[in-house]
Formats: C-alpha cells, sequence, structure tokens
C-alpha cells in the first residue's frame, strides 16, 4: 500500500522478529520516539514504534571529542567540519507491533522479519490511524521488552497515535480502557494515565 | 430481545444466591433499582428473576484505597468499566419456555440457572404478563410492579384458597390494600367474607390520611355488602347505613374467651384455671352469676369447694366485671347474631363488623373470637355434612382480622379458634386474612401456614424475619423489603404468586378509582349476559 505521503527515512542494518535498528540516511533525521515507522519484506508490511535512538561515530571504538571551543553556535561546528556528517550516524530501534498481510492488519508478530537493508519509511497519518483503530496493538507492546522504561514507551507511543485521530480524547480513553484490563495494575496504570495529554 | 433494554452478562453465581450481573459499560448503576424484575437469555431457557442488590466493583483494591482525583476527568472515564464496573446481584425465579412442560404449564421455578455470560435484559410488560397473568375473571389487578407501567395481577380463587397475610408497620397503607383485595374478592375470589372491622374502616367510609374520606365496600358494592355494628349511635352518626345492630349474652361468652384476654383483662393464671371450674359449677349463667357472687360466707363456702383462693377470685370478678360494662353485652341477648352472620353470607352476602367507638381491644377480641368460634363450627358441620351427603361445600368464607397477633401469639396460638383455622388449611373451607403490624408476635407455625403473605415497609429487623422466614432467597427479598417506600408500596410472595414481587398498590380514594373498582364489575356481568344470549 503506497501512498504518497510514506517518507523513506533509512534501511534496516540489524533485524530479529521482534525488533529491528534502522539507520538513517540523514544525521539526525530521526522519528520521533514513539511513532509508528514501517518496512516491507515483499508481501509483508511489518509495523514497528520507535523505541529507542542512538547516535554514533561510524567506525566503532572511537570517540568524537569536543571541536567547538572557537565555535560562535553550534551549527558553526558541523559547518566547519563538513566531514561529520560522514564520520556520524543517526540510528534508531524499533519493536515490531503488528503487520499487513493481504491487505489486513494484524496485531501480532509477523511471520518473518524484516530484511538488512530494507527501506524503512515513516507512516502516514491515515495508516497510523488505520493501525490505531482498535486497541489491539497495545498487548503486544506490553509483551516486549525495550530499552527503554516500559511505561515511558507506551506514553510516547499513545500520545504520537492520539495525532492520526481527530478525536484524540476518545482515542485515548479506549486505549486507556484497554489498557486498564490488560494491566489489572491500578498504581501503574495510574502512573502512565496521569503523564498522558489529554 | 431489543437491544436497548439489556443491562449486561452473568458472570458468577449459584441457585441458592442468585447470579452476578455484570452491567455494560453503557448501563448505569444508577438506573439499577432492587426489586425490578430481568430476564436472562440461557443457552436453552429464559430465566425471569429480580434485581436484589446493586453494587460497585473495582478490579485492583488499591483503587478503592487511593481513588483518581476526581479533577482528573480523563482518568476516571478510563476506569469506568475498566477498573470499575457495576455489579448487579438477579435471583432466578422462573424459567420460561424451553421444553414442553413450561409451554404447558406456563413458568417454572428455577432449578438451575443460567450458563456463564448469558445476557440480562430489563423484563418487558410481556414477560410480566407471561408470569403474572393478564386481569380476566380470575385474576384481580393489585397494583404495578415497582417502576413500571403493567399491571401486576392476581388470581384470588388461588389466594383464598390458604390463609394469608397483609403486614406494615403502621401507616403503610395495609388497611387500604386489605380494603382493594376485599373488592377483589368480593367480585373474583368466589368466596364470601366476615371482616372485624376494627376502626370501622372497610365497610363505610374509611378515612385517609389528609382526613378526606375514602368509600368503602358497602358504598361501592351495596348489594354484595351487609354492614353489622356494635355501636349504632355511632354508626347512625357517620351516616351508615346499617343492616344490624349485634348484641351479646352473658350466656354466650365462653372460658375459652376469657383465656384468650388472660393478657388484656391482666388475669392471672389462676384465674383462667378458675373460669373453668365456675362455668362447671353455675353453667350457662357463669358470668353472671360470678360477678353478682357477694362477699358472703357463702360465697366463701363455694370458692372453698372449688378450690379457688380468694384473691384469684377477685382477680377474676374484676377482669369479668369490665366484660359486663361493655355496652353491647347484654343479660340476654336479645338477637341471634350468629344465625344472622350466616345467613348473609350462605346468601353470598359479605358481612363487615364495625365497632365504633368500642375500639378497645377487648371489645375486639371477646366479639371477633366468640363469633369466630360459633361461624366455624357451624360451617364445619356443614361441610361434613356436605362430605356425608356428597352436596355442594359452603362457599368457602374468608375472616379477616386485624391486630392479629393478639389472637395468634405462640402463647394463645394453640388454642383460639384462629389458630386452629389458620393450622388447618382450609379443611372446612375457611381461611383467615390477618392484618398485623408486628408480625414476630404472630406464632412462627402460623406464619409458616400462611400461604400468600403481603408486606409493606416493616422497620423491625425481627419483624422482617418473621414475615420471610422459611422462603427462598430470603437474604435478598429482605434487602428489597427494607426498601419499600414508607407508603403504598409492597411485596407479595408465596402461594398465590410464582414468584416474590414488590409493587405499588393500586391507587384508591378517587372518584376515578371507584369508578375502575366498579368497572369491571359491571363489563363482566356484561359479558356474561352476552354469552347467556347467545344460547337462547
Ligand atoms: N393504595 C393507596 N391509595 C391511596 N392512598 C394510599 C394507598 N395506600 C396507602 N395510602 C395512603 O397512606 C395512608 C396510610 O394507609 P393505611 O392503609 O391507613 O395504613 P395502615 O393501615 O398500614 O396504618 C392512607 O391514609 C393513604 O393516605
Ligand atoms: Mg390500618
Amino acid at each position: 500500500m503506497v501512498t504518497q505521503k510514506e517518507k523513506r527515512i533509512g534501511e534496516v542494518i540489524a533485524t530479529a522478529t521482534a525488533t529491528f535498528t534502522t539507520q538513517c540516511y540523514q544525521l539526525y533525521e530521526l522519528p520521533p520516539l514513539g511513532s509508528l515507522v514501517k518496512t516491507r519484506n515483499e508481501k509483508l508490511e511489518l509495523f514497528a514504534v520507535v523505541a529507542n535512538a542512538t547516535t554514533t561515530g561510524l567506525e566503532p571504538g572511537r570517540k568524537a571529542i569536543a571541536r567547538g571551543k572557537d565555535e560562535e553556535s553550534e551549527e558553526a561546528i558541523y559547518k566547519s567540519n563538513p566531514q561529520l556528517e560522514k564520520l556520524l550516524k543517526s540510528e534508531f530501534e524499533t519493536l515490531v507491533i503488528g503487520h499487513r498481510i493481504d491487505g489486513k492488519i494484524n496485531h501480532f508478530l509477523p511471520p518473518v522479519p524484516a530484511r538488512i537493508h530494507s527501506f524503512v519509511y515513516v507512516c502516514p497519518v491515515e495508516e497510523v490511524k488505520e493501525f490505531s483503530q482498535s486497541p489491539g496493538f497495545i498487548n503486544i507492546l506490553l509483551n516486549t521488552n525495550p530499552t527503554l522504561p516500559q511505561n515511558e514507551l507506551i506514553i510516547t507511543c499513545l500520545h504520537q497515535m492520539s495525532f492520526a485521530h481527530e478525536d484524540s480524547h476518545q482515542f485515548l480513553v479506549t486505549a486507556g480502557k484497554h489498557l486498564a484490563r490488560l494491566l489489572g495494575d491500578y498504581n501503574q496504570l495510574k502512573s502512565i494515565l496521569e503523564r498522558i495529554e489529554h | 430481545m431489543q437491544q436497548d433494554n439489556r443491562l449486561g452478562i452473568v458472570v458468577s453465581g449459584s441457585l441458592s444466591k442468585g447470579v452476578e450481573v455484570r452491567l455494560d459499560n453503557s448501563t448505569s448503576v444508577e438506573d439499577m433499582v432492587v426489586g425490578r424484575y430481568v430476564t436472562i437469555e440461557g443457552q436453552k431457557q429464559r430465566f425471569f428473576g429480580m434485581i436484589s442488590d446493586v453494587s460497585l466493583g473495582v478490579t485492583d483494591p488499591n483503587l478503592s484505597l487511593k481513588p483518581p482525583d476526581t479533577n482528573d476527568s480523563f482518568l476516571t472515564e478510563v476506569l469506568v468499566g475498566s477498573g470499575t464496573y457495576g455489579q448487579l446481584q438477579v435471583m432466578p425465579y422462573l424459567t420460561i419456555g424451553g421444553n414442553v412442560a413450561s409451554i404447558i404449564e406456563g413458568p417454572q421455578p428455577v432449578k438451575t440457572i443460567p450458563s456463564h455470560f448469558a445476557t440480562v435484559n430489563l423484563a418487558q410488560q410481556s414477560d410480566i404478563e407471561l408470569v403474572f397473568g393478564k386481569e380476566d375473571k380470575e385474576r384481580f389487578w393489585i397494583g404495578n410492579p415497582l417502576d413500571m407501567e403493567t399491571k401486576l395481577c392476581l388470581s384470588l380463587p388461588e389466594f383464598v384458597k390458604r390463609s394469608n397475610g397483609v403486614f406494615g408497620k403502621s401507616g403503610t397503607g395495609k388497611t387500604f390494600l386489605t380494603r382493594m383485595l376485599l373488592i377483589g374478592m368480593l367480585q373474583k375470589g368466589a368466596c364470601v367474607n366476615l371482616v372485624f372491622d376494627m376502626h370501622s374502616e372497610y365497610g363505610w367510609a374509611g378515612t385517609s390520611e389528609k382526613g378526606r374520606t375514602v368509600k368503602a365496600l358497602k358504598q361501592l358494592f351495596p348489594a354484595k355488602v351487609a354492614v353489622f355494628t356494635l355501636d349504632e349511635d355511632n354508626s347512625r352518626r357517620r351516616g351508615v347505613s346499617t343492616d344490624f345492630v349485634v348484641r351479646m349474652g352473658y350466656d354466650e361468652i365462653e372460658p375459652e374467651d376469657i383465656s384468650l384476654l388472660r393478657q388484656t383483662l391482666n388475669l392471672t393464671d389462676q384465674a383462667v384455671e378458675a373460669v373453668y371450674q365456675v362455668k362447671r359449677r353455675f353453667g350457662k349463667d357463669w358470668l353472671r352469676c360470678t360477678t353478682e357472687l357477694e362477699d358472703s360466707e357463702e360465697t366463701r363456702e363455694v370458692l372453698n369447694q372449688l378450690n379457688i383462693h380468694d384473691s384469684t377470685f377477685q382477680n377474676l370478678q374484676r377482669g369479668l366485671n369490665t366484660i359486663r360494662r361493655l355496652p353491647f353485652i347484654q343479660e340476654r341477648s336479645p338477637n341471634k347474631v350468629v344465625q344472622q352472620v350466616l345467613e348473609y353470607l350462605v346468601r353470598g352476602t359479605n358481612v363487615v363488623l364495625e365497632f365504633g367507638r368500642y375500639t378497645d381491644i377487648t371489645a375486639y377480641i371477646l366479639v371477633a373470637n366468640l363469633l369466630t368460634r360459633r361461624i366455624y363450627s357451624h360451617y364445619r358441620e356443614r361441610v361434613e355434612q356436605a362430605m356425608a351427603d356428597g352436596t355442594a361445600y359452603p362457599t368457602p368464607l374468608v375472616i379477616t382480622i386485624e391486630e392479629a397477633h393478639k389472637f395468634l401469639n405462640p402463647e394463645v396460638a394453640k388454642q383460639t379458634i384462629f389458630g386452629t383455622i389458620a393450622r388447618e388449611m382450609r379443611k372446612y373451607n375457611t381461611t383467615l386474612l390477618v392484618i398485623d403490624q408486628r408480625p414476630s408476635g404472630i406464632d412462627d407455625e402460623v406464619m409458616s401456614q400462611l400461604g400468600t403473605k403481603i408486606t409493606c415497609l416493616l422497620d423491625n429487623e425481627r419483624d422482617r424475619d418473621s414475615v420471610l422466614a422459611g422462603i427462598p432467597g430470603k437474604g435478598e427479598l429482605k434487602s428489597v423489603l427494607a426498601k419499600l417506600a414508607t407508603k403504598q408500596q409492597a411485596l407479595i410472595f408465596g402461594h398465590a404468586v410464582p414468584m416474590p414481587v414488590a409493587f405499588q398498590p393500586r391507587e384508591y380514594g378517587s372518584a376515578e378509582s371507584y369508578k375502575h373498582f366498579t368497572d369491571f364489575e359491571d363489563s363482566d356481568e356484561q359479558s356474561e349476559k352476552d354469552i347467556e344470549e347467545l344460547w337462547d
């Protein structure tokens, strides 16, 4: 399902069934934490939520050094050191939270993982809305083992997705109720919901 | 079933305690009322039950311990239906449909419960009609189930098959309810009534609380009711058209009547014993003789022979004098009250005996007991005769008494005629309609023999226990009973109804209500005429 608004941002550089890592084409052109991205594996579309991001040197073990002592601004550092764009890379980890096969969205893991060098796209608003129409993806999100604290990830994910819905309040209420049933733990629920903007 | 009546689903339960229903998110707990009817769509049959409790549940106890900030409407909104939910306790009473038996015999008492997740709906008019029947030749419209417009009907021939009770604390509507039941029996009960009308409110013009007078039986059904009075002056002043003035003779009073009056006359046990002895000694004229014995050598002689202590005798004399002073008691009764009452009853005319000013309990107990004993013995003879001859039995007789605990308390219930009638079911075609505000004062065995009980609000825990003793689902009904309004709401259960119902008795007292009460009568006769004409 290709729409014009699909924006390609990088390529898969590490992959497993439940997670994959993407390197961005442009330094710092990272999708927001908690946002929905996708990649394809033949007829399969894999949906994943941005769970962590890093920017490091291209060569492992080689550390960045401070360069801006005599510069006016931060941008100036990059201007005077154009090689930096080549020496640094931005990457993000994603958690696979669903897939589309034969046009149908499923809120469970795909039969096969993404492949290395698959293109990664930011999901357009319509697709985010379609994907989060029912709150089943929360189940899989709760079952993952992210690098960042899980509660934080849930908050940012719901927050990001709510932008795709005209009635974002209703979306959050429905998702919140689903979360409440899954958690059964009021204290955890409270610490999540209290911080979601609604 | 229409979706909009859906309340929720069954989540757990047992036959003895009823089922627990989880309310749908869209159903507000605040719309649920204890005592309302629901139907449950089981897999094989439909169940008919009553809401006996409404509660709030939480999935995590922390929710009640640390409730969300009420300013955070988002969190509260999320929690409704997910972390919190409304719950109903429903007592299934009947099953409807499903197998052949229930199609032929109508709703059956439950022997099982609906399975998990069966849908629960609010009962509809048609469900109520299916269960309680429609107004017809035998079924009398007594009111409407709480919060429902539907007519609730009672089969009166079924009702009068057993002795029944009307209970409720003072001012809750017992008299109004009883008056209505009497009208029903008069029209459809296939029985004849004898009412001991302590406060003169059934025969002619009773009063309502606002001081307004309401019409009573004789005014609405002059051809079917005779008013007997103990207090002619009072009746005349009230403009009552009476049929008979009741007088009683000393010689009609039996020792048994005195033993029933032990408490009210403040008699000692020995004094009650002594009554039987003086009766044996003086015969029919015992009461006059005993009260006229003077303090003399001769008297002491007599008492000695009878082995009656002097103080006992004085106690007895004082008591008997109270009776002698009752103005309607005369040395010899100029008329044959019992014969008169019987004549009316045999003709199918209902008899209301009003007490006028003699609302004193002594007068009431004495007269009711004395008349009932003798009328009952006639009935008994007639039934035995009919049995022997194989002829028709006399029309069933229903005797209405108020302050029933005075006649039926555990101390006297074994000996009084009322205790006998209540215990005999309707061996001799006689049953009681007892009215009382303190049912816990009535003998347990008698209470358990009452077929149908109708109770208005009762404040006292012991009274509630006594009314509901031995009823399945007692605990649940108790909470329904405790929640009744202070007036014109009642709970009916027992023999004549397929299941307990909390209901609002029909309005009584407006011109319109009289019209409704008497209307049916006409149309009924009309249709009978129509049917007769068919054969001409
Ligand atoms: N069915 C009814 N229709 C109209 N008014 C009623 C009805 N039931 C009770 N009431 C009102 O409540 C008052 C008390 O009822 P009553 O039958 O005299 O109570 P009780 O006999 O229990 O002391 C009545 O005077 C009347 O105003
Ligand atoms: Mg009364």
